[in-house]
């Protein structure tokens, strides 16, 4: 029998925790799946971070490092720097990267880091249990923020895609969401462009990936797909804000 | 081999160089910025990597990957900085990395000064990072020393896979002095299997980590953490002796300031009082039963205690002498020097109240 569909050589055999609901898994499986047809499983290293994804060591069957939380794009420096041939990643959260991390991200792409960053943006802290993040929308509940973010007090929400992509360093950044088949495929196809961008020596490359948190939104997995779309993207708009491809080129010239 | 005239922080980053490292990440702060400019300047030429990280935090995470991935590897920073590295180390030492950090102690808390101090003993030997760890501390008092004590940092690092500081002070870092550039010995270091540097489809993933979420590993964990303590303390204990063996009055100081203990101790005994220095060069492991011998010999009827702080290494060697001498304390804060006459008389008056 011809098989159509199986899980990822990128991935282990380790049954993943994530609530139900929650595309933290979706997106482990497309970065899986971008290793596997690279045929890159075997030089690629990944770099977890703090946060719900924080056991994405057991679950990709790369070499895996674990980073303190926000430090991920400073280990991924670390690991390149060493092994320049090798793909590095790291897969971050809101929390981590958008804040404790924010002087890491944003160096490791003033840098032209030639690495990719999986930056995976639910608007909330997962793990800790639903606190604001600086990404959480203005008057969206937090556990940290119970009448709300308020502008007054909190600020408005960053959006790191766009914010990275004016430095010259940052090769690729596009934002994208895994909500229905089409904009998984999108956010698929991103991926592999960034790490192909990677490959070729571009610099820093960044995609960013609306995620449900059911758990914290306190909604049932479909009204969180719901939510993200009809909350999430107009503030977040999906689409490509750096690419420079031809940088490399550039550089050489 | 000839002696050569080398200052303090460039000895250091060429003795690295020398020890086979290749990787160095840092940031700026005096005294010691002469060890990532050196780097900047030499690393290219052997093939190796210096970067500039954008903070001390970031310096030793990208330390942390460098050595995860099976690169020899460096940072140095100086007090301010090293606070910065504490969370760094923490995990480094949960993931059994080696590493090798250097401190170019000057003038705390704070911002303090910028001149040499020694107020960083608590926070290096026992862990300024949050957890049950251990940094292997090695403290030079001769630019020489600093130099020797370098290949065998990066040697004791591999071999118990565990971070190792080399703790000096401004005052080694900026002084010039003769160094001799000596065949390191050769130790037998294990392969650096763990190490990330892909699994090139032959092996299962490696996994460099420090989180063990269950708290059966974790405690498990931590019991293999003290067993690798145990026989480090078994096997890497360093000191020196100076003048101790006929000594009733007994300094025990380290690096800067037991130099200037060693200068009082031979005036002392110009002037017939009967003076010498217990030197812990290793400040972890501590020389403990080494000092307990030492003071307890036979002629040493008082101990005195200098550093460059308030009072820090004293309790180790309380811990050492376990009541059995009587311990005077003299210090200097905050990146000043205590001088031999002021040594001399702190000698004299314990003496006299024996
Ligand atoms: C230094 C430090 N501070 C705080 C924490 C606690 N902590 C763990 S996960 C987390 C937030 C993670 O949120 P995010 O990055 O958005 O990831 P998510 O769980 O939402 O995927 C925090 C604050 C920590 N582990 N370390
Ligand atoms: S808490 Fe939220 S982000 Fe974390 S696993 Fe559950 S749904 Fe996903
Ligand atoms: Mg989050």
């Amino acid at each position: 029998m011809a098989i159509v569909y199986q899980r990822s050589k990128g991935l282990t055999e380790i049954e993943q925790h994530f609530c139900p609901g929650c595309t933290h898994g979706v997106i482990h499986k497309l970065v899986a799946e971008v290793l596997e047809e690279l045929d890159i499983i075997g030089s690629t290293v990944g770099v977890a971070s703090v946060g719900c994804s924080a056991f994405a060591y057991n679950y990709f069957s790369c070499d895996m490092q674990q980073a303190a939380h926000g430090r991920a794009p400073a280990v991924a420096t670390g690991i390149k720097r060493v092994h320049p041939d090798l793909a590095v990643f790291t897969y971050q959260g809101d929390g981590d990267l958008a804040a404790i991390g924010t002087a890491e991200i944003v160096h490791a792409a003033m840098r032209g880091e030639k690495i990719t960053a999986i930056f995976v943006n639910n608007a909330i802290y997962g793990m800790t249990g639903g606190q604001m993040a600086p990404t959480t929308l203005l008057g969206q509940k937090a556990t940290t923020a119970p009448q709300g973010r308020n502008k007054e007090q909190h600020g408005s929400p960053i959006r790191m895609a766009e914010m990275l992509a004016t430095l010259d360093g940052c090769a690729y950044s596009e934002r994208v969401m895994v909500t229905d088949p089409a904009s998984i495929a999108r956010a698929k196809r991103a991926i592999k462009k960034a790490f192909t961008l990677q490959l070729a020596g571009a610099g820093f490359t960044m995609v960013e990936l609306l995620s449900t948190c059911p758990t914290n939104w306190g909604l049932s997995p479909i009204e969180a797909v719901g939510w993200l779309k009809e909350n999430l993207v107009p503030y977040y708009p999906l689409g490509v804000y750096a690419d420079r491809s031809e940088q490399k080129e550039e550089a050489t010239r | 081999m000839a002696k050569e005239l080398w200052k303090g922080n460039e000895a250091v980053a060429e003795a690295a160089i020398r020890a086979g490292c290749r990787y160095f990440f840092g940031y700026p702060i005096t005294p010691q910025n002469e060890i990532p400019e050196y780097f900047s300047r030499h690393m290219p030429e052997h093939g190796g990597v210096f970067l500039q990280a954008e903070s001390e935090v970031a310096a030793i995470n990208m330390t942390y990957g460098a050595a995860g991935s099976g690169a020899r590897v460096m940072t140095s920073s100086s007090s301010p900085g090293i606070s910065l590295k504490q969370e760094g180390i923490s995990y480094i030492a949960g993931a059994e990395l080696p590493v090798v950090i250097v401190n170019m102690m000057r003038g705390g808390p704070g911002l303090g000064s910028i001149a040499p101090g020694q107020a960083d003993y608590f926070q290096a030997t026992r862990g300024g990072g949050n957890g049950d760890y251990r940094t292997v501390t090695l403290a030079p008092a001769t630019i020489q020393e600093m130099t020797d004590l370098t290949q065998e940092a990066f040697d004791i690092a591999d071999l118990y896979r565990i971070p190792v500081l080399i703790l000096a002070d401004g005052m080694i870092g900026q002084m010039m002095e003769a160094v001799e550039w000596k065949k390191p010995r050769a130790r037998k270091l294990p392969a650096k299997d763990w190490a990330t540097d892909g699994t090139k489809g032959k092996r299962e993933h490696n996994i460099v980590n420090s989180l063990f979420i269950d708290p059966k590993d974790c405690s498990a964990h931590n019991i293999r953490l003290q067993q690798k303590h145990d026989k480090i303390t078994q096997n890497e204990i360093r000191y020196e002796e100076y003048l101790t063996d006929d000594a009733e009055v007994l300094f025990v100081a380290y690096g800067t300031t037991a130099r200037i203990c060693q200068s009082a101790a031979l005036k002392l005994r110009e002037a017939g009082v009967k003076a010498g220095v217990f030197r812990p060069i290793s400040l972890w492991p501590y020389p403990e039963k080494e000092l307990y011998a030492c003071a307890n010999r036979g002629s040493v009827k008082t101990v005195v205690c200098a550093e460059m702080s308030m009072g820090q290494m004293i309790d180790d060697v309380k811990i050492a002498l376990n009541g059995t001498k009587p311990i005077r304390f003299f210090g200097t804060g905050g990146g000043t020097f205590p001088t031999p006459a002021e040594l001399m008389n702190v000698a004299r008056a314990a003496l006299e109240e024996v």
